[in-house]
């Protein structure tokens, strides 16, 4: 900022107030960056006692037993992992077209009421989710989903199984209404930043309509790959919706109609049931394990959608 | 393709207008004068209310947002008004990045950082947990809404010899304020509907709390807990806390919208 520099010129003494004002708000701006590092280094410190004792292979042992006190976070990551790539993959091309249509389609009264609506979305409390999945989602795809799947697709592994309706494919469905707002609204902010020039010549080259758009879109993958990943860093996290619908089962299975268990549902479910030093240990590493994933992935994302939008207005709302 | 496009954005509403609808039909039933002044019945007694949970939730929101409101209030002004440099891109970053960490991470810290030492679960370690959360959107919002005030007001007050730091708080502050007040309220709003954190660290109470020292209730863990029970009575009144949370987040969202309206026109 410029003042600093013309009122060094003007006034060569420092004033007091300036340089007390200055640094306390500069104090408080440490603050933020020494949570972060409090939050990792307690988290550290209270999983000491499991990371000694099972080192790396916590992260791929897939017992989980608090009787024998024996810990394995695989089961875990592995439901994170699944029933996140799983919504991305149901809410990706819905995001897209929302994007689309806002930005490039829908004239001004038309769109400004369906940004607020989608935004809205994104407003709903997560245990409202859980409540609406469990109770509406869950009976539907047990009835209708499930059974359309396997006598569609049935002949994948995936698609096979009792339709229980509780299970995977009901975390990654949950999930994907939950980040379907945030992907959709920075894509549309990202393709608006995309400058008229680019479109304009496309167009004056004689493309349609449709052509400008694609451009458009190619122009802005950086930022929309940026909204995709945001959108993972939420559902990697989720937890009061997903714990509700994913039957909370520590097993590894390959149809998606079985139960399963993310890090975060595991967290929310045992942490006060957690009685010996161990056991609690065990499940705050997984609280460190999903913090830094989440830490990599919304660093990469972030770092994506800044490069595009400017310092990241659009990234910021969400 | 652009019917596609259409299309998606019609399939996003419709979960949208499923979930009001279950929630306002189901909600409403259990609705009553009780419901927001009476306590909660013991299992098999119908009727009752969650008057503490609503009361809790209230004071684990006021309580994170003593914690956040100095912290983020400050941040916010140190990257607008002196961030314009390394540093600030660096906290900026972490901020933002912070704005990711999943809510049940945060009650897990504020369960080590509160929690452990105290041995026992508190509302105290509620607020901190919900206060984490607040702090990265009231610092980024402050920090947007003060950079949009004009250069030319910093310029004007400072060619009047009115030192830097009144010149932050009394001028660009006060003209910002309209702007801080909404991200406060996007804050409250996310801060309201959060359960996850509170699970382990405010954990639940059937009856009123007496101090902040004890656990509360709030109304996110009330309506998990009495969502996945086996009573047919408690999950009607698990629906109408939905309903009621519903309200409270929707109307501050729209103050909100309505607050922006002219500042995001461009928008």
């Amino acid at each position: 900022m410029s003042i600093g520099i013309h009122r060094e010129l003007l006034t060569p003494h420092v004033n007091v107030g300036d340089a007390v004002f200055k640094n306390l708000t500069r104090f408080f701006a440490l603050l933020i960056v020494g949570m972060v590092v409090l939050m990792a280094f307690e988290m550290y410190g209270s999983a000491k006692l499991s990371i000694e004792k099972f080192g790396w292979q916590f992260l791929v042992r897939s017992v989980w037993d608090p009787v024998k006190e024996e810990y394995g976070a695989l089961p875990f990551i592995y439901g994170t992992l699944v029933s996140s790539a799983l919504a991305l993959i149901i809410a990706l091309p819905l995001s897209i077209g929302i994007a689309v249509f806002l930005a490039e389609i829908a004239p001004r009264w038309l769109e400004r009421p369906l940004s607020f609506f989608i935004e809205l979305l994104a407003g709903i409390p997560s245990i409202v989710y859980g409540l609406w999945g469990f109770f509406v989602m869950v009976p539907w795809i047990r009835t209708t989903v499930e059974p359309a799947l396997s006598s569609t697709l049935g002949f994948i592994p995936l698609f096979r199984g009792a339709p229980y309706g509780i299970g995977m494919l009901a975390a990654g469905m949950i999930l994907s209404v939950m980040v379907l707002p945030i992907v959709s609204s920075i894509s549309r902010d990202v393709l608006r930043a995309v400058p008229r020039s680019q479109k304009e010549a496309a167009l004056a080259l004689g493309s349609t309509r449709w052509e400008a758009t694609r451009i458009a879109l190619s122009y802005s993958r950086s930022g929309i790959i940026g909204a995709i990943i945001l959108g993972l860093g939420r559902a990697l996290g989720e937890t009061m919706a997903v714990t509700m619908v994913i039957g909370n089962r520590p097993t590894i299975s390959a149809s998606l109609f079985e139960p399963g268990y993310t890090m975060a549902s595991v967290l929310a479910n045992e942490f006060t049931e957690a009685t010996s030093q161990m056991y609690l240990s065990a499940l705050i590493e997984i609280a460190l394990v999903l913090f830094l994933m989440t830490i990599i992935v919304n660093s990469f994302a972030r770092l994506l959608v800044w490069s595009v939008t400017k310092h990241g207005d659009a990234a910021r709302r969400t | 393709m652009f019917a596609f496009c259409g299309l998606s954005t019609l399939i996003a509403l419709v979960p949208l207008l499923l979930i009001f609808y279950r929630t306002i039909s189901l909600g409403m039933s259990a609705i009553n004068l009780d419901f927001f002044t009476a306590l909660p019945k013991p299992v098999g007694e119908s009727g009752g209310g969650l008057a503490n949970a609503i009361v809790g939730t209230m004071i684990l929101v006021g309580l994170g947002c003593c914690i956040s409101f100095p912290i983020g209030i400050m941040a916010g002004m140190f990257l607008s008004e002196y961030g314009n440099n390394p540093f600030g891109t660096s906290v900026r970053f972490l901020t933002d990045v912070m704005n990711g960490v999943p809510s049940i991470v945060t009650g897990v810290v504020a369960y080590t950082l509160v929690v452990i030492p105290l041995k026992h679960f508190s509302g105290y370690a509620g607020g901190v947990a919900l206060a984490i959360l607040m702090i990265p959107t009231i610092t980024r919002t402050t920090e947007e809404m003060l950079k949009m005030v004009p250069q030319s007001y910093r310029e004007a007050a400072l060619a009047l010899g009115i030192s830097q730091w009144k010149t932050s708080l009394r001028i660009v502050l006060r003209t910002a304020l309209g702007g801080i007040v909404t991200g406060v309220m996007l804050a409250i709003a996310r801060a309201a509907g959060e359960t996850a954190p509170l699970l382990f660290t405010a954990l639940n109470n059937r009856f009123w709390h007496t101090s902040i020292d004890q656990p509360i209730a709030s109304l996110t863990v009330f309506i998990y807990n009495y969502g996945v029970s086996p009573f047919d009575d408690w999950i009607a009144q698990a629906w109408a806390g939905a309903l009621v949370l519903m309200v409270m987040i929707l109307l501050l969202s729209i103050a909100v919208r309505y607050a922006t309206r002219s500042r995001y026109a461009g928008n």
